[in-house]
């Protein structure tokens, strides 16, 4: 009965499928309009260096997945490396950072100890987490990384409060909160953000448009797909940021930071960027064509458009860049080494950090 | 020592907090003003605004950014008005605050308090009168406070805020008017450490929050008819005191526990299966479970009213079990 119900009345509905039939999602190909001010040879190298890094970690991370040597969910940052690399590079030290699952970019980036971090994927003593978050869960109080959270939108109330202990202390730092398209649809993000400019916050959110929440694409699961636009009601600035160019993340990531930091309250950039990857490992991301993530490779690929900057405007020789290169597969490889090595945790670690007096 | 209501007892704990650390606030709807229950009365006067924080009506927010503060090394002290209301929250409490220690290998701390009333209080129906204590115990990584008394209210808070862990405090709607002696000064009373209200011979009387005091009229009914009933006040339900609850079983050989929680999955299963499972051959009756039926809470005084454990019902349940 009430499946014919449906059927009868659902007449004046579009098809709620309809979008996932398209090829190439158009909403996927839009490129905001930004025009950054060019980097300096250093800095071309330097965001070179941090997202090759992420991008060969996560790729050695993949590896280890394939291998059995990580288990659970592992969610690969690869394809999103400029989003987190060009807001650092405008951050403070002692700016806090905070993040859904999606984390390993995020901690690289914040200068967390690859070893440190390829050991928790692993499950291992040394990791940062000692073998007791994973993937989705670590935190380093001296490098300001306040996680690694596995309840999507959940970060953006605590990022929220991040901002509300340093207006409390009046210590003049700011908390980057991350958070994805999927997440923007979450209550609590406006809960967040009412509070956040009620009481002038030090708070940018960064959405990352991935264009994929899980599986389902942006145009499917959101009512409105410009993002920057979610905090107008709370009139808090946002703007669309060509989150594939770390140059132009670099600079509205200034322009917003700066705002918090004046005491002016939050500030929304949403970068439009793409994930290579499915949404986790187990996802075969048969939601989208391949020549829709090749297009995408090809085109706007953000480690690529920095290395060709390298070599075309900087000069910079091809031998300099297989130095970088082979200095983080270094890195990384030191990084897998270690995980795969070190022990396991010791059993008794498990009655550890419950509480601080423990009783049985 | 002052004679406070259960009310002022806290009052007076979180100002002396707050006057002890400047990483003491408190945050909630409505504080400004004193709080749903006036249980903040006075305070914005002398801590401003930015330490007795009102904030919108979005309880996600206001735990989230509780426990976001609190990570950062702030002490909050959140209100929920009621405990039925805290579910809003509870992502932000259960998923967030008591994981986040463990899960980061010991990194992160969240001294976080989150005052939840619970209890029936003068028909506030079905949505504002749960007692939900149970619900939290079952979660590793959050304390359970439940105080009885003006002297426990002041001394629990006080300790509940001086704790790196997140706490959660739920006081009864009932007990606001309540006046008892107070210890001036750094009253602290530790977790763990029940109280007994009376020590008796023939019969354990466990229970927690408001029902404690009906308890100990039952045991001066049951005085009258010669049977002593020792009283023993939880104070906290995570950590419980199972030492001294088994120790007094194990003397009179009877188990009476007492909630004003429904009693279907109430944390009286956990402490009747826990005496049954250690002390089955010290037992000389059957355990004896009262509380609420399993039903939500009505608005008209005489349906409220058959909602709850009376004195009356545990007296003769004591009388029965003593076999008179």
């Amino acid at each position: 009965m009430a499946v014919a119900a449906r059927k009868t009345s659902g007449g004046g509905r579009t098809d709620r499928g309809a979008a996932a039939e398209t090829a190439v999602d158009p909403a996927v190909s839009e490129v905001p309009a930004n025009n950054p001010p060019p980097f300096t040879e250093a800095e071309d190298l330097s965001a070179y260096h941090e997202m090759l890094l992420i991008r060969r970690f996560e790729e050695k991370a993949g590896q280890l997945y394939g291998m059995g040597l990580i288990g659970g969910f592992c969610h690969l940052y690869i394809g999103q490396e400029a989003v987190v690399v060009g807001m650092q590079m405008a951050a403070n030290e002692g700016d806090e950072v905070i993040t859904g699952y999606r984390d390993h970019g995020h901690m690289l980036a914040c200068g967390m100890d690859p070893r440190g971090v390829m050991a928790e994927l692993t499950g291992r003593r040394g990791g940062y987490s000692k073998g007791k978050g994973g993937s989705m869960h670590m935190f380093s109080k001296e490098k300001a990384f306040y996680g690694g959270h596995g309840i999507v939108g959940a970060q953006v109330s605590l990022g929220t409060g991040l901002g509300l202990a340093n207006w409390y202390r009046e210590d003049g730092k700011v908390a980057l909160v991350y958070f994805g398209d999927g997440a923007a649809n979450q209550g609590q993000v406006y809960e967040s953000f009412n509070m956040a400019e009620l009481w002038k916050l030090p708070v940018v959110y960064i959405i990352e448009n991935n264009k994929y929440a899980m599986g389902t694409s942006v145009n499917r699961a959101s009512a409105q797909t410009d993002f920057s636009k979610r905090g107008v009601s709370f009139n808090i600035p946002g703007e669309q940021v060509d989150g594939m160019d770390v140059r132009a993340v670099r600079e509205a990531g200034q322009r917003a930071i700066d705002f918090a930091r004046s005491g002016k309250g939050p500030y929304i950039l949403e970068m439009q960027t793409y994930r290579y990857r499915g949404h986790s490992m187990s996802d075969p991301a048969k939601y989208r064509t391949k020549d829709e993530v090749a297009k995408m490779r090809e085109e706007r690929d953000p480690i690529e458009m920095v290395r060709k900057r390298l070599l075309e405007s900087h000069k910079v020789g091809e031998d300099e860049l297989k130095k970088i290169d082979a200095k983080v597969r270094e890195i990384v490889n030191d990084s897998a080494e270690f995980a795969s090595h070190d022990p396991e945790p010791d059993p008794a670690e498990l009655w550890t950090d419950i509480l601080v007096e423990v009783r049985a | 020592m002052a004679i406070m209501t259960y009310a002022d007892a806290a009052k007076a704990g979180l100002a002396e907090e707050m006057r002890r650390d400047p990483h003491v606030w408190a945050v909630g709807e409505d504080l400004g003003r004193g709080g749903v229950f006036g249980q903040y009365g006075g305070m914005l006067a002398e801590f401003g605004p930015e330490r007795i924080s009102d904030a919108p009506i979005s309880e996600a927010c206001i735990m989230g950014a509780a426990v976001g503060a609190a990570m950062m090394g702030t002490r909050p002290v959140v209100e929920m008005r009621f405990s039925d209301f805290a579910l809003c929250a509870i992502d932000e409490l259960v998923n967030q605050a008591a994981k986040a220690r463990y899960m980061f290998g010991g990194q992160a701390r969240v001294p976080l308090v989150v005052r939840e009333p619970i209890g029936m209080w003068r028909s506030s129906a079905a949505q504002h009168s749960q007692s939900l204590e149970s619900w939290y115990t079952h979660i590793p990584g959050l304390v359970v406070v439940c105080p009885s008394s003006p002297a426990d209210n002041k001394g629990l808070l006080k300790t509940a805020i001086r704790s790196d862990d997140p706490v959660v405090y739920m006081e009864h709607k009932g007990l606001w008017p309540v006046e008892g002696e107070v210890p001036e000064g750094d009253h602290l009373v530790p977790f763990g450490k029940a109280n007994v209200l009376r020590e008796g011979r023939d019969v354990t009387i466990v229970s927690w929050s408001a029902q404690v005091h009906l308890c100990m009229k039952a045991a001066e009914q049951l005085a009258k008819d010669g049977i002593e009933a020792e009283v023993i006040d939880l104070r906290t339900l995570w950590p419980w005191d199972k030492d001294r609850v088994l120790a007094s079983v194990e003397k009179t050989g009877r188990l009476i526990v007492a909630q004003e929680a429904v009693s279907v999955s109430g944390f009286g299963a956990e402490i009747a299966a826990t005496v049954s499972e250690t002390l089955h051959g010290a037992l000389k009756a059957p355990v004896k479970r009262l509380g609420a039926p399993r039903i939500p809470v009505s608005y008209a005084p005489p349906l409220e009213d058959k909602a709850r454990v009376t004195a009356d019902q545990i007296a003769a349940a004591a009388t029965a079990l003593v076999g008179r």
